[in-house]
């Protein structure tokens, strides 16, 4: 059996940056298992621009933030394997795992650094009805198509979905010559950040329909004509409304799902809001010395924030293979209410919190105007103002429990308060 | 008086923007609602002159895949988006690339250059090969 020191599951942005700042605290044997055939993950596919504004402070496309990971990578001499399938993680860490050329792995690590990343949500997990020819897609799988393979996936299109990722690809396939002749949103705002709809719709005059869902797919072979119908306040969709419009491909972008296979298989316990592990302040989950970080946790909007996630998972696998990690210790378990669908991490261990912990949080509708209000024992820990807060946009609050005295078991609760008129 | 609500879009923040036409300012405008500083740059300019980033692929060969990702060095004015496309549809390139090579200089006369986005190598079957192609980069 192979040994290691950590090994990362994953050689996205979140596997990246943990094996690099695992390696800056001094841990040797590091490797990196990844399944695609080059290192970066899903940002090799993101080629428009507005990475890294936060970790460079400038504005890079998916590939040259990766790259400039991939380059220290190498650089610090890390060991990798591409083409490798991790088929299972056990909870005594062992990693059985596959490829080409070695044929079956058994890794034993001392640490396992989970960095699986997220899948799409599929047509099959939204109930579209209709026919079920080709030309439905998710529209990540569009991406790699169009950006990585050079295949054009279609030359009239209909988006469902206005995430971040359906309205790149409106502009993308515009760009290359397609119709994008609509984006439809389930929900009565987008799901994307504001910048994407100005620049990624708006320029492009592709019309956004709120409050709008698919209600049929016609085509035997290959898509022949997607019809949309505006929806009520329960989803249900307005008879009378309906638009047909003839097309050849219909896209999806209705959501991510953190991808959690292998968490299961270790026995980790999973956090049924953001799909992801529970993890504490050290992004250890349930299983000691497996740590989770990136979008196989809760799905990021932003890189950056991966990446300083990632760290702290690679410093904390660092500290753990050094005995450097309190678990028994004085805990605060933490919990959204009131408007906060979930903060991450789910639990602090006080004693490996130097002084501040870096909180992310997603909310459940738009709010204007509000206050996150932190709370332990009906005492006021920390209010943050926030003039507008929408789910799409995942919020971060640093939090000084340097001079918090708790109890043996607190909970520490996060809500919205509205501000009064 | 001569007022737009736009959204910046110069960082992913997406601040509120309200430009308004000011005979006080010096550049002619009045932004408000930014939270830095190049928010009133963008407020300006999409007044007078809008620009965008562009974003997109060429055909390589002699790589591991078939697309490499450019995109413009700086900003654009939106109306050449659609001619720039034309321009760099029509490039083909042969790996080995570097990441931030130009591939167009100056397109379409804007002082613009379409640069690589990512590092290329070769394709090989030997890692080191690439490895060491990556780092010259």
């Amino acid at each position: 059996m192979l040994q290691y020191d950590i090994v990362v599951i994953g050689g996205g942005p979140a596997g990246l940056a943990a094996a690099i700042e695992a390696r800056k605290n001094g841990v040797k044997k590091i490797l990196i298992i990844e399944r695609d055939r080059e290192l970066g993950g899903i940002l090799q596919q993101c080629i428009h621009n507005g990475f890294g504004l936060h970790i460079f402070k400038e504005e890079l496309t998916g590939p040259e933030y990766a790259e400039r990971f991939i380059k220290e990578l190498i650089t610090m001499d890390i060991e990798y394997k591409l083409d490798t399938m991790v088929l299972e993680v056990s909870d005594s860490k062992v990693i059985t795992a596959m490829n080409a050329t070695d044929g079956i792995l058994h890794i034993q690590a001392k640490a396992i650094i989970l960095a699986m990343g997220c899948r799409e949500r599929t047509r099959g997990a939204i109930r579209i009805p209709g026919t079920r020819p080709a030309g439905v897609m998710a529209a990540g799988t569009a991406q790699r198509f169009v950006n990585i393979e050079g295949d054009m996936i279609g030359k009239r299109i209909v988006i469902l979905g206005s995430g971040d990722i359906g309205l790149i690809m409106a502009r993308r396939l515009t760009l290359e010559g397609a119709d994008v002749l609509a984006v439809a949103e389930l929900m009565s705002y987008s799901g994307g950040l504001t910048r994407n709809i100005v620049q990624c719709l708006e320029d492009f005059n592709i019309p956004l329909y709120l409050n709008h869902t698919v209600v049929n797919i016609e085509g035997h072979d290959r898509v022949e004509a997607v019809t949309i119908a505006q929806v009520d306040e329960k989803y249900k969709p307005i008879k009378g409304t309906e638009k047909r419009f003839e097309c050849d491909t219909l896209l999806l972008s209705v959501g991510l799902i953190p991808e959690n296979e292998l968490s299961k298989s270790a026995g980790i316990a999973l956090d049924n809001v953001t799909g992801g592990p529970i993890v504490n302040e050290s992004m250890e989950t349930s299983v000691e010395g497996i740590f989770a970080c990136g979008n196989v946790v809760h799905v990021h909007d932003l890189v950056d924030w991966v990446t300083e996630e990632s760290r702290r998972a690679g410093s904390s696998a660092a500290k753990y293979i050094k005995g450097q990690i309190q678990s028994n210790c004085k805990t605060i378990k933490l919990k959204g209410i009131n408007g906060v669908r979930y903060v991450v991490p789910h639990q602090i261990r006080l004693d490996n919190i130097e002084q501040t912990v870096e909180l992310m949080m997603r909310v459940d509708n738009i709010y204007k105007d509000i206050k996150f209000v932190i709370k332990s024992n009906g005492e006021v820990i920390k209010e943050v103002k926030r003039k507008h807060v929408a789910p799409g946009e995942m919020e971060t609050i640093k939090l000084d429990l340097s001079k918090f005295t708790p109890g043996d078991c607190d909970e520490m609760y996060i809500e919205i308060v509205e501000k009064e008129a | 008086m001569e007022e737009k609500d736009m959204i910046c879009i110069v960082c992913p923040l997406g601040c509120k923007l309200k430009v308004t036409k000011s005979d006080i300012s010096q550049t002619g405008y009045a932004v408000e609602g930014n939270k830095c500083f190049r928010g009133v740059d963008y407020g300006i300019k999409e007044m007078t002159n809008p620009t965008r980033a562009l974003t997109t692929t060429v055909v390589i060969s002699d790589a591991s895949v078939k697309r490499l990702p450019v995109r413009t060095s700086g900003t654009i004015p939106k109306p050449l988006i659609k001619q720039a496309m034309v321009l760099i549809n029509k490039v083909e390139v042969k790996a080995p690339i570097k990441v931030g090579e130009v591939i167009i200089k100056n397109i379409l006369d804007t002082g613009v250059d379409i640069i690589a986005s990512r590092s290329m190598c070769q394709n090989s079957e030997h890692e080191d090969l690439l490895k060491a192609c990556f780092l010259q980069g």
